[in-house]
């Protein structure tokens, strides 16, 4: 339960010391593409603001987003955050179960009005209020509930931005993103199947430094981690220039590292930080792993043809429609000169007169 | 409307119903042409079948070089057109996106060029384009000569050259925006070449086929 201490006390209770906090600041103002001085007014900023409660709503959902950020690696910088917060409620991470754990999440709402975080990973089934429900309570009323006395929501992964897989065609459980259902908060929306956890870490650290959500693009997200496509900031990117293209999964330009358009790669109309934070304590990214990006981070990422098909291909492509077309132009024509064909034996029958039209 | 929603709108039912207006345009103009009455010609032909093929041939390739006495005067407008249908050639055929876009349409494909080349080439057409049509709005004569097709001929020749080299220097907007507008821009272009001066793509050879003929019938050096 959210408490008095500072994020500072807490780090000095668990034994964390000024040095690896100043540490995790200046990694933040630099993921955060903040100036360098802002670190230890971050540093400053933080370890004096008090915990803010978190609520942690998981919806329609795989779990992969909270996998992503508990199992991310054994470095402390995405641990740390949760010394950042008090996280009272996470159906996954909390001990209590049942009636006990929905009193924890129903006290922060009661009492700390304004106060208090809320972090959604999934989608909301609207089609039918059974598709999902808390203690019998469905997923869109838990929602409602919960964010009406939100001071921001942090919508983690696709799903609870985009509406994600659940919400893929054709979509049975009428599932949407939160974005579409809650107008009146601040929303950061950290898409991604499943997203970076340091970008989380760094969203919530802009947060409580200064009190406002970082600047946001058109969709929603943070533009110090969504301002680039992946293919500006990929290590292939060189091989694009040249014109070097890997023509299947094990040929020797995919082994030389060559660009992965050709095998569809979204990375030029994805925009996310895989490229520069990487995953597995910055060990690689998909891309390095040899497979192209399917853009998970973006909007209907499942819904916009083959993970295969290059981005410069024609996706409707119907042989069949164009063969037609090409029948029919060609019937016209004929039809055309034949016409002009009986008009001119007409003339050429009665010299001085012309047929009408 | 979210830009990769327009990308997919321009990548799936926009260019798919301009490629069947492109095709059924091009069958229609050609066959139409093709098929049109000719007035029988009861002359004795001064060369044997062989020549007037030939010759109709051959007519092709020299109607492509200036004629001599006339070298210099429409050297400038042979000079830009050659570097514009060049460069145009090189980006259309030899970009690697363009190639795959062709691939997915055919089946065929070919080695790509070095990005670098294709850009300076999108560069040097786009300059080529723009001294076309400074040249065509302030010389008296074309300008009198020209119409509605010329204007919007070029127009939709060179607007796939700048929304191109606007996505590829991401300048104006997100990438995928400007790709949809490039490929939009594209599709602008299938619908319009079959029924403008633009169809010249398949009817040059044509009509200098026919012209080199004739004038190979009649014995009479094209």
């Amino acid at each position: 339960m959210a408490d008095d201490e500072t994020i500072g006390a807490r780090l000095q209770q668990r034994g964390i010391s000024r040095r690896t906090f100043l540490k995790f600041c200046t990694a933040m103002t630099s993921l955060l593409a903040l100036p360098p001085t802002m670190a230890a007014e971050m540093a400053d900023k933080l370890a004096q603001t008090k915990r803010p409660p978190v609520l942690w709503l998981p919806f329609q959902e795989c779990t992969g987003c909270l996998e992503s950020i508990t199992r991310s690696d054994t470095v402390t910088l995405e641990h740390l955050i949760f010394d950042l917060i008090s996280l009272d409620y996470q159906h996954t991470l909390m001990a209590a179960a049942g009636s006990a754990a929905e009193a924890a999440r129903n006290h922060v709402v009661k009492t700390m009005p304004g106060e208090y975080l809320v972090i959604i990973d999934g989608s909301v089934p609207v089609g039918n209020a059974g598709y999902g429900t808390i203690a019998g309570v469905s997923f869109y009323d838990v929602l409602m509930e919960t964010v009406s006395g939100a001071a921001a929501i942090i919508n983690v992964g696709t799903c609870s931005s985009f509406g994600g897989i659940p919400r893929a065609n054709p979509n049975p459980t009428g599932a949407m993103p939160v974005t579409d259902l809650v107008k009146d908060k601040p929303i950061i929306n950290v898409p991604g199947c499943p997203p970076i956890p340091v970008v989380i870490t760094g969203v919530l650290a802009h947060y409580l430094t200064f009190g406002v959500v970082p600047e946001l693009d058109e969709l929603h997200r943070p533009k110090a981690f969504f301002g680039e496509t992946i293919h500006d900031r990929c290590y292939r990117r060189p091989f694009y220039d040249q014109g070097k293209f890997a023509k299947t999964f094990d040929d020797e330009g995919a082994r030389n590292g060559w660009c992965l358009y050709e095998l569809g790669c979204k990375g030029p109309v994805t925009y996310n930080a895989c490229a520069t934070l990487k995953w597995n304590e910055g060990t690689s990214f998909p891309i390095e792993s040899g497979h192209g990006c399917i853009g998970c981070a973006s909007p209907d990422f499942w819904d916009r043809g083959s993970f295969y098909t290059p981005i410069a291909a024609d996706t409707w492509h119907n042989g069949a429609a164009i063969g037609a077309a090409a029948i029919a132009g060609a019937a016209i024509g004929v039809g055309v000169a034949t016409v002009a064909r009986k008009r001119q034996g007409k003339i050429t029958k009665t010299p001085g007169k012309i047929p009408p039209s | 409307m979210y830009g990769a929603d327009l990308l997919e709108f321009a990548r799936g039912p926009a260019i798919q119903g301009s490629l069947i207006i492109l095709v059924a345009g091009i069958l229609w103009r050609l066959t139409g042409i093709l098929f049109l009455p000719r007035k029988a010609d009861h002359s004795q032909p001064r060369e044997a079948i062989a020549a007037r093929i030939s010759g109709g041939l051959g007519n092709i390739v020299k109607r492509s070089w200036p004629y001599a006495p006339f070298a210099k005067r429409v050297g400038y407008s042979d000079t830009i057109s050659y570097t514009f249908h060049i460069g145009l050639a090189i980006v259309v055929f030899f970009y690697q996106p363009h190639i795959l876009f062709i691939k997915s349409i055919t089946g065929l494909s070919w080695p790509a060029l070095p990005n670098s080349v294709i850009y300076v080439s999108g560069v040097v057409t786009l300059a080529a384009l723009i001294a076309m049509i400074v040249r065509r709005m302030s010389h008296p004569v074309l300008r009198l000569l020209s119409n509605f097709d010329d204007y919007f001929s070029w127009f939709v020749t060179t607007a796939p050259i700048i929304t191109g080299l606007m996505a590829v220097a991401h300048f104006g907007g997100r990438y995928e925006t400007l790709l949809a507008i490039h490929i939009l821009s594209i599709a602008l272009l299938f619908i319009w070449l079959p029924f403008g001066k633009l169809m010249h793509t398949f009817l040059f050879a044509i009509s200098r086929a026919t012209e080199g003929a004739a004038f190979a019938r009649k014995g009479a050096k094209s």
